[in-house]
């Protein structure tokens, strides 16, 4: 069993994290497992940054456990219009994130475990840990026929996808993490990434769908903290180190300084939109309006997340020329986000003429508009 | 001073500068004849081609998936030069040299290959090998005023690392005042000078750190020991600042406002402020809080102020209407649709009740929850934020008693409301008593309204809300 420490071990933890090369010997050697008290993914995910950019590897590795409260959580190269439904997020209030290694789009929550294994860049190696994994499943439930593609995924009964991985590799350190499905919510899961939007063209990379299936269909005595337990043992017996966790609190400046900025620097639009590789729209809907239905053609090019290029086709002088090109212009430069749209469409509204034939036709327009963001 | 001048040229020799001392006669006064430098002027540098650095795993080609440098740009080792993919990794290749970009071999979403040149770095010369022969060039300055240094008649002193930071930094020597001996100018004179030029410090590179020993007379600090020919400086310590001006283009929300203000600002706006004491409005929420609280409500004051404002409105509906665009015509609006402004990320938004004459306190609280959650979300629709008829701005909350608060077109009329303070008041009887007073700025287009209007409605709603029990006589 292992063993879960509280502040005695946190206080360890900071005196490690901040002299690396103080050369712990005792408990620490070789290796370190720690798990995070917290279940935001920006937090999470600012840990393995900090991680990654302040403790010296060279005689250690690190294996990283957490879990994340509801989250979308997507490649560095990735596109999130094209990978999951933003509208149905922002509705259940499920949270985006843009991670810093590459790979697909995943769903998170608390049915889910995140194993993050960090090593020297010379000794970054996924199958050994993927490996590692599965050995610890097969410990805990021989039946449990799982293994590792070379896709390095892990499937369950040969069919199921129950692990999906990422990587990152830095000057000197390098981290592979992965998922692995206890629990989780495959309905959310499916609805979430499936992508609505239409007439996107782009680099981006993007995800390859699979079928999913949780360890606890197979074998409903499996609860997360049972198979985190058994990873972190497997990894202490494989690194010849305690069998403890140290708890770490991904909010504590004095444990991990600097900790609070990385974090707000993953939930800005800027990196989680607009680091989206440059792309285009090119679609079409329909707008019915009294007893026509309308047809309207957009064409917009996205870089960084703000359009930049903008091109509305609608029926002539179904809006003022003069208003139309006024939408058009003011749309351009501005980001590619719903909020921002409207708010800039409702203030340009009261710069018009008032008439309620006009705004009713520019509503509708701009809620259609709105639908493709 | 001569001789040990000499003894602390020769040890420069392994200094690499950047700029040539130009060999002349004039320098030679200087003694430095035996010193040569290197030029890094525009095409000298060594060009090396940074090959793409293994992977590891056995990966022999990647994705490069973003630039962070351009060609052009200078980078120091370690600095990011790009971010590439292969198969779920994304790597961060960094820069294994000091220089300046000259090349990128492969554009975005291309296959860059393990082993192959990645980029194309112009290394520093003086990082580089010693050279063979020395070049003699012309520095940007002309030479006259590095090594001419004289002030009014007297020769300036200056150490050949001082003397080179001026060139590097492109500064007469004469126009810096030296603060050592005999006006000798010193490394701290020239970073005075810079700062008073550009207001910034400018970071001493690693070369100019390497400054030979001086033999102890020319560390001395610059304490005046020549009262007498001394020019009194200002002895500060260097003011640290590396900020930069940043423009950016106005784009989106924030185009939009400019275009709004500037339509505002065509009103002619009047003001009229006036003090409320919401003394018994206050205990009356009090009262009414649990309640609101469990219908699942929470009651500010904003629903009180918004249906006062309704009720005085049914009085002087002129402050409900709309001008048209050539001044001809006024619409008196129907609905009372006011708007409560907020305050986002995005900057300001005024989502509205729609209707709130026919609302009641309770209803409008309830609406007005709504759309806080909304606004909060960023998830306020078209709907919620147009069709406004009338705007209180809440502008207490966040501080500050009077304002000038502009009207938003199409719109006559605006009031911004300041923060309630516990302030000393009379009573009928003469006698202090402790008063909650909020201020109120309303401002209206004075092309159809004027000052008495704005005043008796002003009167109305203040009255309503002194004594709220008046207001259960007007309700609808």
């Amino acid at each position: 069993m292992v063993l879960q420490s509280s502040l005695k071990n946190c206080l360890q933890l900071s005196c490690i994290l901040r002299t690396p090369k103080a050369g712990f010997k005792s408990t620490t050697s070789g290796g370190l497992i720690i798990q995070s008290v917290s279940n935001d993914v920006y937090q999470n995910l600012a840990v393995e940054d900090w991680i990654h950019d302040h403790v010296n590897l060279e005689n250690r590795q690190v294996l990283f456990l957490w879990r994340n409260s509801p989250a979308v959580v997507i490649g560095r190269h990735q596109n999130p219009w094209q990978e999951c439904n933003l509208r149905l997020l922002r509705q259940k209030n499920i949270k985006l994130a843009r991670r810093r290694s590459g790979g697909g789009t995943v769903y998170h929550d608390l049915g889910n475990i995140n194993l993050t294994f960090f090593t020297t860049r010379k000794k970054y190696e996924r199958m050994e840990n993927l490996k590692l994994v599965v050995k610890a499943l097969k410990a805990l439930r021989p039946q449990l026929d799982v293994h590792v593609t070379d896709r390095y995924d892990i499937l369950l009964d040969r069919q199921y996808k129950i692990s999906g991985t990422a990587a990152k590799l830095g000057r000197t350190v390098a981290y592979h993490h992965c998922t692995l499905l206890c629990n989780a919510d495959k309905f959310v899961l499916s609805s979430v990434l499936k992508s609505p939007y239409k007439g996107l063209k782009s680099n981006a990379t993007p995800s390859v769908p699979a079928s999913v299936k949780n360890l606890f269909e197979e074998d409903p005595s499996l609860t997360c903290e049972l198979l985190l337990d058994a990873i972190a043992e497997e990894y202490a017996t494989q690194h010849q180190i305690d069998h403890r966790i140290t708890l770490i609190n991904p909010a504590d400046e004095t444990v991990l300084p600097g900790i609070n900025n990385k974090t707000k620097e993953l939930q800005t639009w800027d990196w989680v939109y607009g680091k989206t590789p440059k792309f285009s729209i090119s679609t079409c809907f329909n707008m019915v309006y009294k007893d026509s239905v309308l047809d309207v053609k957009v064409d917009m090019d996205v870089k960084h997340g703000r359009i930049e290029v903008c091109n509305i086709d609608l029926p002539e002088q179904w809006l003022p020329p003069a208003l139309w090109s006024e939408l058009e212009k003011s749309l351009t430069g501005s980001k590619f986000c719903p909020n921002e749209t409207t708010t800039l469409a409702t203030t340009l509204l009261r710069v018009c003429p008032q008439d309620d034939e006009l705004h009713s036709r520019w509503n509708l327009l701009c809620e259609n508009m709105i639908m493709l963001m | 001073v001569c001789i040990h001048r000499v003894r602390s040229c020769s040890s420069i020799r392994f200094i690499k500068s950047k700029y040539v001392c130009v060999f002349d006669k004039s320098a030679l006064k200087f003694s430095h004849q035996q010193r040569l430098f290197r030029t890094s002027a525009v095409s000298c540098g060594q060009i090396v081609q940074f090959k793409l650095s293994d992977i590891g795993e056995g990966i022999t080609e990647v994705t490069v998936k973003e630039w962070y440098i351009k060609e052009g740009d200078s980078v120091s080792q370690f600095d990011s030069i790009c971010e590439v993919q292969s198969d779920k990794a994304s790597v961060t290749i960094t820069s294994r040299y000091d220089g300046i970009i000259r090349k990128l071999h492969y554009n975005l979403d291309e296959i860059a290959y393990v082993g192959k040149p990645l980029v194309d770095i112009e290394i520093d010369a003086s990082k580089g090998v010693a050279p063979e022969e020395d070049v003699v060039e012309t520095p940007p300055m002309s030479h006259e005023e590095h090594t001419h240094q004289e002030i009014k008649g007297h020769k300036t002193l200056a150490t050949p690392a001082v003397r080179r930071l001026a060139m590097e930094n492109n500064i007469k020597l004469s126009e810096v005042v030296g603060t050592g001996k005999d006006n000798r100018i010193l490394k701290e004179d020239i970073l005075n000078y810079l700062a008073k030029q550009t207001g910034a410090i400018l970071p001493p590179s690693p070369k100019a750190e390497i400054i030979p020993p001086l033999p102890k007379s020319e560390t001395v600090p610059a304490a005046p020991k020549d009262k007498a020919r001394k020019i009194p400086v200002p002895v500060s310590r260097p003011i640290v600042f590396s900020g930069k001006d940043k423009t950016e283009p106005i784009t989106g929300f924030h185009k939009a406002m400019v275009k709004t203000m500037s339509a505002a600002l065509k009103i002619p706006h009047f003001g009229y402020c006036d003090e409320i004491d919401l003394t018994q409005l206050v205990r009356l929420r009090e009262e009414l809080k649990p309640i609101a609280q469990i219908r699942g409500v929470k009651l500010s004051f904003m629903p009180f102020f918004m249906k006062a404002a309704s009720l005085g409105l049914l009085q002087y509906p002129i402050l409900n209407a709309s001008l048209d665009e050539s001044c001809q015509n006024v619409t008196y609006k129907a609905s009372h649709n006011i708007g409560v402004a907020m305050d986002t990320e995005q900057g300001l938004i005024v989502p509205n009740v729609k209707n709130v004459q026919v609302c009641s306190v309770f209803e409008i609280a309830s609406e007005l929850n709504r759309l806080q959650s909304l606004g909060s979300a960023g998830q306020l629709g078209t709907n919620e934020l147009t069709g406004g008829t009338f705007t209180l701005s809440n502008i207490g909350t966040i501080g500050g008693t009077y304002a000038k608060p502009v009207i938003l077109p199409p719109e006559v009329a605006i009031g911004a409301l300041g923060k309630i303070q516990v302030l000393p008041r009379f009573n009928g009887k003469g006698e202090v008593f402790k008063a909650q007073i909020m201020n109120v700025s309303w401002s209206a287009d004075h092309r159809i309204i004027d000052g008495a209007t704005m005043a008796r409605f002003s009167n109305l709603w203040k009255s309503y809300l002194e004594n709220p029990a008046s207001m259960l006589l007007d309700l609808k």
